[in-house]
Protein backbone atom coordinates (compact mmCIF):
# COMPACT_ATOMS: atom_id res chain seq x y z
CA UNK A 1 0.00 0.00 0.00
CA UNK A 2 1.27 3.42 -0.94
CA UNK A 3 0.14 6.95 -0.27
CA UNK A 4 -1.83 6.96 -3.57
CA UNK A 5 -4.84 5.67 -1.70
CA UNK A 6 -4.84 8.58 0.70
CA UNK A 7 -8.05 10.55 0.05
CA UNK A 8 -7.36 14.18 -0.87
CA UNK A 9 -8.50 16.60 1.74
CA UNK A 10 -9.07 19.98 0.14
CA UNK A 11 -12.20 21.62 1.57
CA UNK A 12 -11.53 24.88 -0.29
CA UNK A 13 -11.54 23.19 -3.71
CA UNK A 14 -14.69 21.27 -2.76
CA UNK A 15 -16.42 24.46 -1.70
CA UNK A 16 -15.45 26.22 -4.94
CA UNK A 17 -16.65 23.25 -7.00
CA UNK A 18 -19.95 23.21 -5.11
CA UNK A 19 -20.45 26.96 -5.53
CA UNK A 20 -19.68 26.93 -9.26
CA UNK A 21 -21.95 23.99 -9.95
CA UNK A 22 -20.45 22.42 -13.07
CA UNK A 23 -16.79 23.47 -13.19
CA UNK A 24 -16.09 21.87 -16.61
CA UNK A 25 -18.71 24.06 -18.29
CA UNK A 26 -17.29 27.24 -16.77
CA UNK A 27 -13.82 26.31 -18.05
CA UNK A 28 -15.12 25.48 -21.50
CA UNK A 29 -16.85 28.86 -21.83
CA UNK A 30 -13.91 30.94 -20.68
CA UNK A 31 -11.73 30.91 -23.84
CA UNK A 32 -14.68 31.91 -26.05
CA UNK A 33 -15.54 34.78 -23.72
CA UNK A 34 -11.94 35.97 -23.68
CA UNK A 35 -11.74 35.78 -27.47
CA UNK A 36 -14.66 38.23 -27.72
CA UNK A 37 -13.28 40.74 -25.25
CA UNK A 38 -10.81 42.87 -27.30
CA UNK A 39 -12.78 46.07 -26.69
CA UNK A 40 -15.27 45.50 -29.52
CA UNK A 41 -17.73 48.36 -29.51
CA UNK A 42 -21.36 47.29 -29.58
CA UNK A 43 -23.61 48.35 -32.44
CA UNK A 44 -26.28 50.95 -31.78
CA UNK A 45 -29.88 50.11 -32.59
CA UNK A 46 -32.44 52.89 -32.27
CA UNK A 47 -36.09 52.05 -32.60
CA UNK A 48 -37.78 55.20 -33.80
CA UNK A 49 -41.39 54.66 -32.83
CA UNK A 50 -42.36 58.30 -32.48
CA UNK A 51 -42.98 60.85 -35.20
CA UNK A 52 -42.90 63.81 -32.78
CA UNK A 53 -40.45 66.55 -33.74
CA UNK A 54 -38.48 66.52 -30.50
CA UNK A 55 -38.11 62.73 -30.42
CA UNK A 56 -37.12 62.50 -34.08
CA UNK A 57 -34.54 65.20 -33.36
CA UNK A 58 -33.09 63.16 -30.49
CA UNK A 59 -33.06 60.02 -32.65
CA UNK A 60 -31.15 61.75 -35.43
CA UNK A 61 -28.66 63.47 -33.09
CA UNK A 62 -27.79 60.13 -31.48
CA UNK A 63 -27.75 58.22 -34.78
CA UNK A 64 -25.45 60.70 -36.55
CA UNK A 65 -23.15 60.91 -33.52
CA UNK A 66 -23.05 57.12 -33.22
CA UNK A 67 -22.00 56.75 -36.85
CA UNK A 68 -19.51 59.62 -36.46
CA UNK A 69 -17.92 57.70 -33.59
CA UNK A 70 -17.42 54.65 -35.76
CA UNK A 71 -20.30 52.71 -34.20
CA UNK A 72 -22.42 50.70 -36.63
CA UNK A 73 -25.77 52.44 -36.25
CA UNK A 74 -29.16 51.23 -37.38
CA UNK A 75 -32.50 52.96 -36.95
CA UNK A 76 -35.58 50.78 -37.16
CA UNK A 77 -38.47 53.04 -38.10
CA UNK A 78 -41.92 51.90 -37.12
CA UNK A 79 -45.44 53.25 -36.46
CA UNK A 80 -45.38 57.07 -36.34
CA UNK A 81 -41.62 56.98 -36.85
CA UNK A 82 -42.17 55.59 -40.34
CA UNK A 83 -44.10 58.72 -41.39
CA UNK A 84 -40.91 60.74 -40.83
CA UNK A 85 -39.10 58.88 -43.60
CA UNK A 86 -41.77 59.42 -46.24
CA UNK A 87 -40.62 61.94 -48.88
CA UNK A 88 -41.38 65.55 -47.92
CA UNK A 89 -43.09 66.01 -51.28
CA UNK A 90 -45.70 63.32 -50.56
CA UNK A 91 -48.92 64.86 -49.34
CA UNK A 92 -51.40 62.00 -49.22
CA UNK A 93 -50.23 58.40 -48.92
CA UNK A 94 -52.02 55.09 -48.73
CA UNK A 95 -54.55 53.18 -50.78
CA UNK A 96 -57.81 53.24 -48.86
CA UNK A 97 -59.65 56.20 -47.36
CA UNK A 98 -58.49 55.54 -43.79
CA UNK A 99 -54.81 55.40 -44.78
CA UNK A 100 -55.28 58.56 -46.86
CA UNK A 101 -57.07 60.33 -44.02
CA UNK A 102 -54.30 59.44 -41.54
CA UNK A 103 -51.72 61.03 -43.84
CA UNK A 104 -53.97 64.04 -44.32
CA UNK A 105 -54.32 64.53 -40.54
CA UNK A 106 -50.57 64.27 -39.96
CA UNK A 107 -48.59 65.32 -42.99
CA UNK A 108 -45.72 62.86 -43.55
CA UNK A 109 -42.07 63.85 -44.07
CA UNK A 110 -39.12 65.02 -42.01
CA UNK A 111 -39.97 68.71 -42.50
CA UNK A 112 -43.54 68.39 -41.25
CA UNK A 113 -43.11 67.17 -37.71
CA UNK A 114 -45.24 68.42 -34.82
CA UNK A 115 -44.24 68.78 -31.18
CA UNK A 116 -45.81 66.33 -28.74
CA UNK A 117 -46.38 69.24 -26.37
CA UNK A 118 -47.00 72.94 -27.07
CA UNK A 119 -47.61 72.43 -30.76
CA UNK A 120 -50.19 75.29 -30.81
CA UNK A 121 -51.14 74.83 -34.47
CA UNK A 122 -47.51 74.91 -35.56
CA UNK A 123 -46.44 77.88 -33.41
CA UNK A 124 -44.32 75.59 -31.18
CA UNK A 125 -42.38 73.93 -34.03
CA UNK A 126 -41.91 77.33 -35.70
CA UNK A 127 -40.36 78.75 -32.52
CA UNK A 128 -38.21 75.62 -32.10
CA UNK A 129 -36.99 76.06 -35.66
CA UNK A 130 -36.18 79.74 -35.07
CA UNK A 131 -34.33 78.93 -31.84
CA UNK A 132 -32.44 76.06 -33.49
CA UNK A 133 -31.23 78.34 -36.28
CA UNK A 134 -30.31 81.06 -33.78
CA UNK A 135 -28.23 78.63 -31.73
CA UNK A 136 -26.68 76.76 -34.66
CA UNK A 137 -28.58 73.53 -34.00
CA UNK A 138 -28.87 71.40 -37.14
CA UNK A 139 -32.43 70.73 -38.27
CA UNK A 140 -33.77 67.15 -38.37
CA UNK A 141 -33.47 67.27 -42.18
CA UNK A 142 -29.79 68.30 -42.01
CA UNK A 143 -29.10 65.64 -39.37
CA UNK A 144 -30.82 63.01 -41.50
CA UNK A 145 -28.60 63.91 -44.46
CA UNK A 146 -25.47 63.79 -42.25
CA UNK A 147 -26.57 60.47 -40.73
CA UNK A 148 -27.10 58.92 -44.17
CA UNK A 149 -23.75 60.26 -45.41
CA UNK A 150 -22.05 58.65 -42.40
CA UNK A 151 -23.69 55.31 -43.15
CA UNK A 152 -26.56 55.10 -40.65
CA UNK A 153 -28.93 52.38 -41.87
CA UNK A 154 -32.62 53.29 -41.74
CA UNK A 155 -34.71 50.15 -41.76
CA UNK A 156 -38.49 50.38 -42.23
CA UNK A 157 -40.99 48.13 -40.49
CA UNK A 158 -42.79 45.98 -43.07
CA UNK A 159 -45.95 45.64 -41.00
CA UNK A 160 -46.34 49.42 -40.59
CA UNK A 161 -45.63 49.95 -44.30
CA UNK A 162 -48.52 47.59 -45.06
CA UNK A 163 -50.85 49.09 -42.46
CA UNK A 164 -50.30 52.67 -43.65
CA UNK A 165 -50.35 51.56 -47.31
CA UNK A 166 -46.83 52.92 -47.89
CA UNK A 167 -44.89 51.78 -50.93
CA UNK A 168 -41.05 51.78 -51.23
CA UNK A 169 -41.32 54.70 -53.69
CA UNK A 170 -43.09 56.79 -51.02
CA UNK A 171 -39.99 56.58 -48.81
CA UNK A 172 -36.84 58.73 -48.99
CA UNK A 173 -33.83 57.47 -50.96
CA UNK A 174 -31.41 55.11 -49.25
CA UNK A 175 -33.80 53.27 -46.94
CA UNK A 176 -32.94 49.65 -46.14
CA UNK A 177 -35.05 46.60 -46.91
CA UNK A 178 -38.21 46.45 -44.78
CA UNK A 179 -37.97 43.91 -41.97
CA UNK A 180 -40.09 42.55 -39.14
CA UNK A 181 -39.91 42.40 -35.36
CA UNK A 182 -37.90 39.17 -35.33
CA UNK A 183 -35.01 40.83 -37.17
CA UNK A 184 -35.07 43.70 -34.68
CA UNK A 185 -35.11 41.38 -31.68
CA UNK A 186 -32.28 39.42 -33.30
CA UNK A 187 -30.14 42.55 -33.65
CA UNK A 188 -31.09 43.74 -30.18
CA UNK A 189 -30.05 40.53 -28.47
CA UNK A 190 -26.92 39.90 -30.53
CA UNK A 191 -24.53 42.77 -30.14
CA UNK A 192 -26.48 46.01 -30.08
CA UNK A 193 -27.29 48.64 -27.54
CA UNK A 194 -31.00 49.21 -28.10
CA UNK A 195 -32.82 52.51 -27.64
CA UNK A 196 -36.57 52.93 -27.98
CA UNK A 197 -37.53 56.50 -28.83
CA UNK B 1 4.94 72.70 -30.28
CA UNK B 2 6.40 72.41 -33.81
CA UNK B 3 4.29 73.72 -36.67
CA UNK B 4 2.26 70.95 -38.24
CA UNK B 5 1.14 70.77 -41.84
CA UNK B 6 -2.62 71.10 -41.55
CA UNK B 7 -4.30 69.30 -44.41
CA UNK B 8 -7.86 70.38 -43.65
CA UNK B 9 -9.62 73.01 -41.56
CA UNK B 10 -13.16 72.33 -40.41
CA UNK B 11 -14.99 75.52 -39.56
CA UNK B 12 -17.71 74.46 -37.14
CA UNK B 13 -17.95 77.88 -35.48
CA UNK B 14 -21.54 78.70 -34.58
CA UNK B 15 -22.63 75.09 -34.91
CA UNK B 16 -24.13 73.19 -32.02
CA UNK B 17 -23.74 69.58 -30.91
CA UNK B 18 -23.41 67.17 -32.69
CA UNK B 19 -22.35 69.00 -35.89
CA UNK B 20 -18.68 69.70 -34.92
CA UNK B 21 -18.22 65.94 -34.38
CA UNK B 22 -20.28 64.94 -37.40
CA UNK B 23 -18.27 67.28 -39.67
CA UNK B 24 -14.99 66.06 -38.18
CA UNK B 25 -15.98 62.44 -38.81
CA UNK B 26 -16.97 63.26 -42.39
CA UNK B 27 -13.62 64.94 -43.10
CA UNK B 28 -11.57 62.25 -41.34
CA UNK B 29 -13.14 59.64 -43.62
CA UNK B 30 -11.70 61.22 -46.73
CA UNK B 31 -8.29 62.53 -45.65
CA UNK B 32 -5.38 60.06 -45.76
CA UNK B 33 -4.09 58.46 -42.54
CA UNK B 34 -1.50 60.61 -40.79
CA UNK B 35 -3.05 63.91 -41.94
CA UNK B 36 -3.53 66.66 -39.40
CA UNK B 37 -6.99 68.17 -39.30
CA UNK B 38 -7.83 71.44 -37.59
CA UNK B 39 -11.25 71.91 -36.06
CA UNK B 40 -12.59 75.31 -35.04
CA UNK B 41 -15.69 75.29 -32.86
CA UNK B 42 -17.62 77.54 -30.51
CA UNK B 43 -19.75 74.78 -28.95
CA UNK B 44 -18.59 74.52 -25.35
CA UNK B 45 -19.50 70.84 -25.25
CA UNK B 46 -16.86 70.17 -27.89
CA UNK B 47 -14.11 70.65 -25.28
CA UNK B 48 -15.14 67.26 -23.90
CA UNK B 49 -16.73 65.71 -26.99
CA UNK B 50 -13.72 65.98 -29.27
CA UNK B 51 -11.48 64.02 -26.92
CA UNK B 52 -14.24 61.42 -26.41
CA UNK B 53 -14.57 61.12 -30.18
CA UNK B 54 -10.80 60.74 -30.60
CA UNK B 55 -10.69 58.02 -27.94
CA UNK B 56 -13.58 56.10 -29.53
CA UNK B 57 -12.27 56.33 -33.09
CA UNK B 58 -8.55 55.88 -32.39
CA UNK B 59 -7.58 59.29 -33.73
CA UNK B 60 -5.08 61.42 -31.88
CA UNK B 61 -5.90 64.76 -30.28
CA UNK B 62 -2.59 66.59 -30.69
CA UNK B 63 -3.53 69.94 -29.28
CA UNK B 64 -6.47 71.82 -27.84
CA UNK B 65 -6.40 75.58 -27.38
CA UNK B 66 -8.92 78.34 -26.85
CA UNK B 67 -8.85 81.82 -28.35
CA UNK B 68 -11.65 83.93 -26.92
CA UNK B 69 -14.80 81.94 -27.63
CA UNK B 70 -13.23 79.76 -30.33
CA UNK B 71 -11.88 76.33 -29.47
CA UNK B 72 -9.17 74.97 -31.75
CA UNK B 73 -8.38 71.27 -31.94
CA UNK B 74 -5.61 69.60 -33.87
CA UNK B 75 -6.36 65.98 -34.68
CA UNK B 76 -4.12 63.44 -36.35
CA UNK B 77 -6.17 60.98 -38.37
CA UNK B 78 -5.00 57.43 -37.76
Amino acid sequence: MTTAMTPTFDPLADAIAAAEGVPELAEAELPAMLADTPAKTKDLLIIDYSGDLEKVWATLILASTGAAMGVRTRVFVTFWGLQVFVKDSKRITGENWMQKMLSAMQRPGISHRKLSKMNFLGMGPWMMGRLARQYGVASPKELLEAAQALGVEFIPCQMTMDMFGLKPEDMIEGMGEPVGAATVIGLMTENSTPLFI
Amino acid sequence: MPTLAISHTIDARGLSCPMPIVKTAQVCRVVPAGSVVELLATDQGSTKDVSAWCRATGNELLDQTVDGSVYRFLIRRN
